[in-house]
């Protein structure tokens, strides 16, 4: 096939490839949708050592690519911000079109988060904007986010992964990705000083859930809507 | 448990987030038409099984998911080092 009829089929197809993953008809429902965790929020203590908030539905994408300057660039002139290409950091901004947190997961990987009304045309704008060889894919059915806090939230990572918190060697903004209470594939970023968020994958929800209920007993778990 | 330095990540983890994948820098062969059974037999099933330095691949499974090589003495499990793949090692066994 000639450069020429390849451009033309690329042509064709941008835009098209992208699929806005929030049908008008459909209402999304998180997996712990069945914990009902608001009317849990709204009946339950609301003292304890761990809080536990579920940031759900928000967009999810992961990015890979090996960016050289120039798609380095163009990337950052549609997330708002550069890529961290430091191993275990991620960077977020608020504010222009809306806010968008990105980790680095690997060389070559980067998960972002971004409110789910933006997730579609954040994928349209790399499609226009974005050139040379890289993937994006909207991985918001996948996840959920929960963000943890409170005096006791360390107590209750210990418990639950091998990871080292301490502040020395696990400071605000850093990110890794481990096992959670056995169970793979999670990313812990510190959000504060007590506070982190865990990125679980759907079908670990409910197990996660449970784990943390029994984990953070005897601290007192409060959950927030 | 062994600590081990992911060199992707710049830390050392659990032995929980990693597996090991095996003899390191094993070459397939270029030709496999034209090799013998000899030579292609030891490729698929042939390995070594040294008493002390050994060169493994392991992958950081849990975490960035990536390849990497390591020296470790099979016998007093001491890495020795880790290094990327396409590396050679600078710790052989004598
Ligand atoms: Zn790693």
């Amino acid at each position: 096939m000639s450069d020429a009829m390849l451009n033309e089929q690329v042509e064709a197809t941008k835009g098209k490839m992208v699929m806005n993953q929030i049908p008008a008809d459909i209402v999304g429902e998180s997996p712990l949708h069945h914990a009902d965790l608001e009317t849990l929020a709204s009946r339950g203590q609301d003292q304890g050592g761990v809080h536990l908030k579920e940031k759900s539905l928000q967009g999810l994408l992961i990015l890979r690519a090996k960016p050289d300057e120039a798609q380095m660039a163009e990337i950052e002139s549609v997330l708002g911000v550069a890529l961290p290409t430091t191993p275990l950091t991620s960077v977020e901004m608020a504010g222009g079109k809306g806010d968008v947190s990105v980790r680095w997961v690997s060389p070559d990987e980067w998960f972002i988060v971004v409110p789910a009304t933006v997730a579609f045309q954040l994928e349209s704008d790399f499609q226009t904007s974005v050139s040379g060889h890289y993937s994006l894919v909207n991985v918001s059915s996948g996840y959920t986010i929960l963000q943890l806090s409170g005096d006791n939230v360390v107590d209750v990572l210990k418990k639950s992964t091998p990871i080292d918190v301490h502040p020395s060697v696990f400071p605000v903004g850093k990110v890794v990705s481990s096992v959670f209470a056995k169970s793979g594939a999670m990313m812990l970023r510190r959000i504060g000083d007590n506070a982190f968020e865990l990125i679980i994958r759907r079908s670990f929800a409910d197990y996660i859930w449970l784990w943390l209920q029994d984990a953070s007993m005897e601290y007192g778990l409060v959950i927030e809507a | 448990m062994l600590h081990i330095y992911c060199p992707h990540c710049g830390e050392s983890r659990d032995e929980e987030e990693f597996h090991p994948a095996g003899q390191a820098h094993i070459e397939r062969p270029k030709d496999p038409d034209a090799c013998t059974d000899k030579e292609w037999g030891e490729f698929l099933y042939f390995r070594r099984n040294p008493r002390g330095v050994h060169h493994e691949l392991w992958v950081h499974a849990a975490g960035c998911r990536k390849f990497f090589n390591m020296t470790r003495n099979t016998q007093t499990y001491e890495i020795k080092e880790v290094y990327k793949l396409g590396e050679q090692p600078s710790v052989v066994a004598e």
